[in-house]
C-alpha cells in the first residue's frame, strides 16, 4: 500500500533535503524548528491490464455512445494526440497515447473507416521530431499513417488550414485546424500528468491558432490564474472551457480519451530521488554522492545526454473515455489521488529545487526563462485554495540558470532575453510593447513551420505562466545562478543557500517559517 | 621643453608589438616613445606661431602607433623623430585658447596652387601630405617639423587654429577635434536604419553626431553595440534607440529589420552600418548585418585586416573609408560639445610624467570604466 503525502517538521536531526539543481542536484539543510518539507505520496499502483482498461473504456464511455457505434465508412476520423511536451520525462515504450490509437484503429478498420488523419496537437510547440513520434506513436503506427501524410504535426501557421468554429460570450474566437474541424469525429488521445492538462484544453490549445490561443495565453489571464491546477479558479481554464462549449456546440464530435499516471518517474540508477532522505540506505548514500559528483565534472551536454535519455516507469491509473467534460472530471479525481497533499497554512519562504525539464525544452536546454516559468509558472502553481507562501513571502529556488539556449529549438528565446528582458520583466507592459512584433516576425513563423522552433511568441507564454508567482512573491532568489543571466530575470542571485535565507530576511524576518515542495515527485498542496 | 617623443626605432616597435598583445599600452613602457628635454620646433614659415597645449587627448591612432600595430601605410607620410598628440586645445601666444586642425593640408605646407582636393574645402583628402615645405606628416603629431600635442610647444599655422568659445572647458575643448571627425562620418548619415559598431570615443560621438541629425519620428532605428555598462549608459544618454552587446547585434538587426537568415547571414538587415572598430570581427559583423546595397562606413582606424569579401560583392555593399574632416566640422562639432556636454568623456587626465600610466589607461579604457584620456600640460614646467 503506498503511503499519502505529507509534511515533516525539520527539526536538529532530520538529514539535509535534495534540491535539483538543474541537470544535478544539492542536499540542502533547512533551519531547524521553523522548516517543514512537503513530500509527496508515492506512486499509486498501476492498471493490471492496462489495455484491457482502454478497450473497456472505449467500449463503456461516460455520457457517450461507444466509439464503435460513433464509426461508420466513408467518414472522417481525425485522432488527435498530446506532444513531446508529455509526458516528462518521456515514459518507456509502449507509450500511453500508441496504446490507445491502436485501439480506436483497431475499431476504425473494423467499422471501415479508411479517411484517418493523425495530427500531433502541438499548439504553438516545436514540431516533433520523427523519432519523438515513432516513440509515442509505436513504429506500426508511424509507418502506416505518415508516408501517406496522414501522420503530421498541426500548423498554427497554416492559416489554409486553420477554420473558426465560433465566437463565445466574450468575444473569444475559436480557430482550430480545419481538418479536425470538418472532421466527423475526432478522438483525443490524452497523457494527463497534471491537473493543468487535459479537458477542453487539449483540443482548444493543442490543435488551436495563435489568435485563438492569444485570447488566454497573455498576462492578465495568467495573473487571475489561482492556480494553473485549480481548473475552477483557474481564468484560464475558464476561457478555455468557454471555447469547448463553442467547439460543444458548433464544432465537430469529440470522443475524449484521458489516462493518469503514477508518480513513477526515475529509474535505477536515480531511484534514489524518489525516497525520502532519512530512508536512504549506504547505497543510495553512496549513489547520490557519485552522481552527484560525476555530474558536477561534466559538461552540460552531456549531462543533458543523460537526463533526456531518461525513461521513466511510469504505470497508467486510470484511462476513461467519452464527452470531454464528463471525462475531465474523473481524470482530475485521479490525478488528485496521486498527488495531493493536505498542508496546514501559507509560509514566509517557499524553496524549490528547479529540475533539468520543463514541458517546454523535452531533449532541449533549460534555458534562464524556461527556469523561470518552471518556477513560479509551474511549481509555484501546484497548489489548491491558497498559494503555499503567503503574499508578499520569498521563493527560493535553486538552478544553474546558464544563459544558454538551443539555437534550433529556442530562437525566439534568445531575442526575448536579450532585448525584452533588457527592457521589461513585467508581462503587462512587454505584452503590450513587444508580443506583436514576435508573434507576427516572418523568420519566427519560417522556423516554427519548416524547422523545430517553437513559435515566436512562446517566450511570452512562457513568462506569462509565471505572472501570478511573479506579481505574488515579494522577492525571488536563485541560488546557484549565473549571476549577470539571474538579474536579467529580475530576480536576486545567491551564492548558498544560506546566503539566500540571509537575503530572505530582509523581507520576511529572521525567524521566517520555510516549506519546501520536495521535487521529485509531482505534488499538488492543499493549502488550508 | 618636456615632451613624449617618437623614435625610429625598429626594435623598439617589435618589442612594443610583442608585448602589447599581452597587455594592450605596455608599448609605452617597451616601444619607441620616451620623456624627453628638447628644443621647441622652429617656425616653419610666415603665417605659423608658436601654442602651448593645454590638453591633450591619446587617440586610438596614437596607441596603435605606440603598441606597433599601425599599418606601413603611414611610413611614407610620417617624419620621425614626431611628438604625438593631435587632439589639442592650447594656448595662442596672443592669448587666444584654440583647438587645433591638426591635418598638413596645402596651405600649411606652402604648396601653391592648392591641390584639388584642398581647392574644394576636402583638406583631409590633400594629395600633398608629403610634400612642400614641412616634412611628411598627415597630421601635427605626426611631423617632425610641427612637434605635437603631448609637449608643452609646438607649432601651427593660423589656418588650423580656431578660437574656442570661453564657455566651453578645456575638457570639452579637447573633445572638438575627435567630435569633428565624428561630424564628418555622420554627414554620410541619410536617416536609414543605422548601426554603430563599437562604444569607444569615435563610436559614442558618431552616434551624438547622427543623432543631432535624426529625426525620431521619421528616421529608421539606431543600434549602438557596447561591451561595458558605462558606454551602454552614454550610448542610451546620447540617442541610441536599441543598445546591445556586440554578440547580440544580429539577433537584434534581424529582428528590427524582419529579415530571414541563411547560416549566419541575414538576408536582409541595416541600410548603413558604421564601423568604429576597425577590426577583422568588426567588418566581419559589418558585412554579415548589413543590407544588401547598403553601406558600411570604417570610421575606427583600420589596419591590416582580413575579411571575406563574397557577401559584399555578392549584396552589392559599399564599403568607404571616413577619415578626419573638413575645417567646417569643427565648427558644428563645438555646437555638438556644448549641446551634449562632451566633457564628461573626458574620464582621467596625467601629466606627461606619468605617461605609461596614462597609455596603459587609455589602452584598456572601457574595462576600467574610461572613455577618453589626456594629458595635463596646464601644469607643467617651461610651459
Amino acid at each position: 500500500m503506498p503511503r499519502p503525502g505529507f509534511v515533516l517538521d525539520v527539526d536538529r536531526s532530520t538529514p539535509p533535503t535534495l534540491f535539483w539543481r538543474g541537470e544535478g542536484f544539492s542536499l540542502e539543510k533547512l533551519p531547524a524548528g521553523r522548516s517543514r518539507i512537503i513530500y509527496p505520496p508515492e506512486p499509486l499502483k498501476g492498471l493490471a491490464d492496462v489495455d484491457g482498461a482502454i478497450r473497456n473504456a472505449l467500449l463503456n464511455p461516460h455520457d457517450s455512445d461507444p466509439l464503435p457505434a460513433l464509426l461508420f465508412p466513408g467518414m472522417k476520423l481525425t485522432i488527435a494526440f498530446d506532444d513531446a511536451s508529455l509526458s516528462l520525462p518521456k515514459m518507456r515504450k509502449p507509450d500511453t497515447r500508441q496504446r490507445i490509437i491502436e485501439a480506436v484503429l483497431d475499431m476504425a478498420a473494423e467499422a471501415g473507416v479508411d479517411d484517418v488523419h493523425l495530427i500531433a496537437a502541438l499548439g504553438l510547440h516545436r514540431r516533433m521530431h520523427e523519432y519523438e513520434l515513432r516513440h509515442v506513436l509505436g513504429d506500426r503506427v508511424y509507418d502506416a499513417f505518415a508516408p501517406r501524410g496522414q501522420l503530421y504535426n498541426h500548423d498554427a501557421e497554416d492559416h489554409d488550414n486553420l477554420t473558426i468554429i465560433g465566437t463565445t460570450d466574450h468575444g473569444e474566437i475559436l480557430e482550430i485546424n480545419k481538418r479536425a474541424a470538418e472532421s466527423d469525429l475526432i478522438v483525443y488521445a490524452n497523457v494527463n500528468q497534471v491537473a493543468m492538462d487535459g479537458g477542453w484544453k487539449s483540443v482548444v490549445t493543442g490543435l488551436a491558432s495563435y489568435r485563438c490561443l492569444s485570447f488566454h495565453h497573455n498576462a492578465h489571464t495568467l495573473q487571475n490564474t489561482r492556480s494553473l491546477m485549480d481548473r475552477h479558479k483557474s481564468a484560464l481554464h475558464h476561457s478555455v472551457w468557454r471555447l469547448g462549449k463553442v467547439l460543444k456546440d458548433h464544432g465537430p464530435k469529440i470522443f475524449t480519451v484521458e489516462t493518469t499516471l503514477n508518480t513513477d518517474t526515475f529509474p535505477a540508477p536515480f531511484d534514489f530521488l524518489a525516497k525520502r532522505e532519512w530512508e536512504w540506505n549506504a547505497k543510495d548514500r553512496a549513489t547520490y554522492l557519485a552522481t552527484a559528483k560525476s555530474l558536477n565534472k561534466m559538461p552540460n551536454k552531456a549531462k543533458r545526454k543523460i537526463f533526456h535519455g531518461i525513461e521513466a516507469p511510469y504505470r497508467m491509473t486510470s484511462v476513461q473515455a467519452g464527452s470531454t467534460d464528463a471525462v475531465h472530471e474523473l481524470t482530475l479525481q485521479n490525478v488528485y489521488a496521486q498527488q495531493l497533499v493536505e498542508v496546514e497554512g501559507q509560509t514566509d519562504i517557499l524553496t524549490m529545487g528547479i529540475p533539468f525539464i520543463s514541458p517546454y525544452n523535452p531533449e532541449s536546454i533549460m534555458n534562464p526563462i524556461l527556469v523561470m516559468c518552471m518556477g513560479l509558472g509551474y511549481l509555484f502553481n501546484m497548489y489548491r485554495n491558497k498559494p503555499l507562501v503567503r503574499e508578499g513571502g520569498v521563493i527560493i529556488m535553486t538552478h544553474p540558470t546558464y544563459k544558454e539556449f538551443h539555437p534550433v529549438h529556442h530562437p525566439s528565446y534568445i531575442d526575448f532575453f536579450e532585448q525584452v528582458l533588457a527592457d521589461t520583466t513585467d508581462p503587462v507592459v512587454m505584452g503590450q510593447k513587444w508580443e506583436k512584433q514576435y508573434a507576427e516576425d516572418e523568420w519566427y513563423r519560417h522556423l516554427y513551420r519548416t524547422s523545430y522552433a517553437y513559435h515566436g511568441v512562446h517566450p511570452f507564454y512562457a513568462w506569462y505562466w509565471g505572472a501570478h508567482g511573479q506579481q505574488w512573491a515579494g522577492k525571488v532568489i536563485i541560488v546557484g545562478g549565473d549571476a549577470p543571466t539571474v538579474r536579467r530575470l529580475g530576480f536576486t542571485p545567491a551564492s548558498t543557500m544560506t546566503d539566500a535565507f540571509e537575503m530572505a530576511s530582509d523581507v520576511v524576518g529572521r525567524n521566517a517559517t520555510v516549506t519546501h515542495l520536495h521535487v521529485p515527485s509531482v505534488l499538488v498542496a492543499d493549502v488550508k | 621643453m618636456r615632451a613624449l617623443r617618437i623614435d625610429r626605432k625598429v626594435a623598439k616597435f617589435a618589442a612594443a608589438r610583442i608585448m602589447s598583445t599581452m597587455a594592450p599600452g605596455r608599448g609605452a613602457v617597451y616601444g619607441p616613445l620616451e620623456l624627453v628635454d628638447i628644443d621647441p620646433p622652429n617656425l616653419p614659415a610666415d603665417g605659423w606661431q608658436t601654442i602651448k597645449p593645454r590638453l591633450s587627448g591619446i587617440c586610438g591612432s596614437d596607441l596603435a602607433t605606440i603598441d606597433g600595430a599601425a599599418s606601413r601605410y603611414f611610413e611614407p607620410i610620417v617624419s620621425f623623430p614626431f611628438v604625438p598628440g593631435h587632439e589639442i586645445v592650447a594656448d595662442t601666444e596672443d592669448g587666444r585658447r584654440v583647438v587645433v586642425v591638426p591635418v598638413l593640408h596645402c596651405v600649411t605646407r606652402g604648396i601653391s596652387p592648392v591641390c584639388d582636393q584642398c581647392a574644394n574645402g576636402r583638406i583631409n583628402l590633400c594629395e600633398r601630405t608629403a610634400f612642400g615645405h614641412l616634412s611628411p606628416g598627415l597630421q601635427c603629431g605626426f611631423c617632425d617639423d610641427t612637434g605635437g600635442g603631448w609637449s608643452t610647444r609646438m607649432v601651427a599655422h593660423e589656418s588650423q587654429l580656431v578660437e574656442i568659445p570661453d564657455d566651453l572647458t578645456d575638457e570639452q575643448a579637447v573633445m572638438v577635434e575627435p567630435m569633428a571627425c565624428a561630424v564628418h562620418a555622420a554627414s554620410w548619415y541619410h536617416g536609414q536604419e543605422t548601426a554603430i559598431i563599437g562604444a569607444g570615443t569615435l563610436g559614442l560621438l558618431t552616434l551624438a553626431a547622427i543623432s543631432a541629425k535624426r529625426d525620431p519620428e521619421r528616421n529608421g532605428p539606431l543600434v549602438v553595440t557596447a561591451r561595458y555598462p558605462h558606454q551602454k549608459a552614454f550610448a542610451k544618454q546620447l540617442g541610441a534607440t536599441h543598445v546591445c552587446d556586440g554578440d547580440e547585434l544580429p539577433r537584434l538587426i534581424r529582428s528590427l529589420s524582419g529579415s530571414m537568415a541563411m547560416g549566419d547571414q541575414l538576408t536582409c538587415g541595416f541600410d548603413q552600418v558604421i564601423d568604429c572598430v576597425g577590426s577583422s570581427d568588426s567588418l566581419a559583423q559589418a558585412l554579415q548585418v548589413v543590407a544588401p546595397g547598403g553601406d558600411i562606413l570604417m570610421v575606427g582606424m583600420p589596419s591590416t585586416i582580413k575579411a571575406n569579401l563574397t557577401g559584399l560583392w555578392h549584396r552589392e555593399v559599399a564599403l568607404r573609408g571616413c577619415y578626419a574632416y573638413t575645417r567646417a566640422d569643427f565648427d558644428t562639432a563645438i555646437e555638438l560639445v556644448r549641446k551634449f556636454d562632451l566633457g564628461r568623456l573626458v574620464s582621467q587626465l596625467y601629466p606627461l610624467a606619468d605617461y605609461e600610466d596614462a597609455i596603459e589607461h587609455a589602452a584598456n579604457a572601457g574595462r576600467r570604466g574610461a572613455v577618453k584620456i589626456a594629458f595635463d600640460l596646464r601644469q607643467e614646467k617651461k610651459r
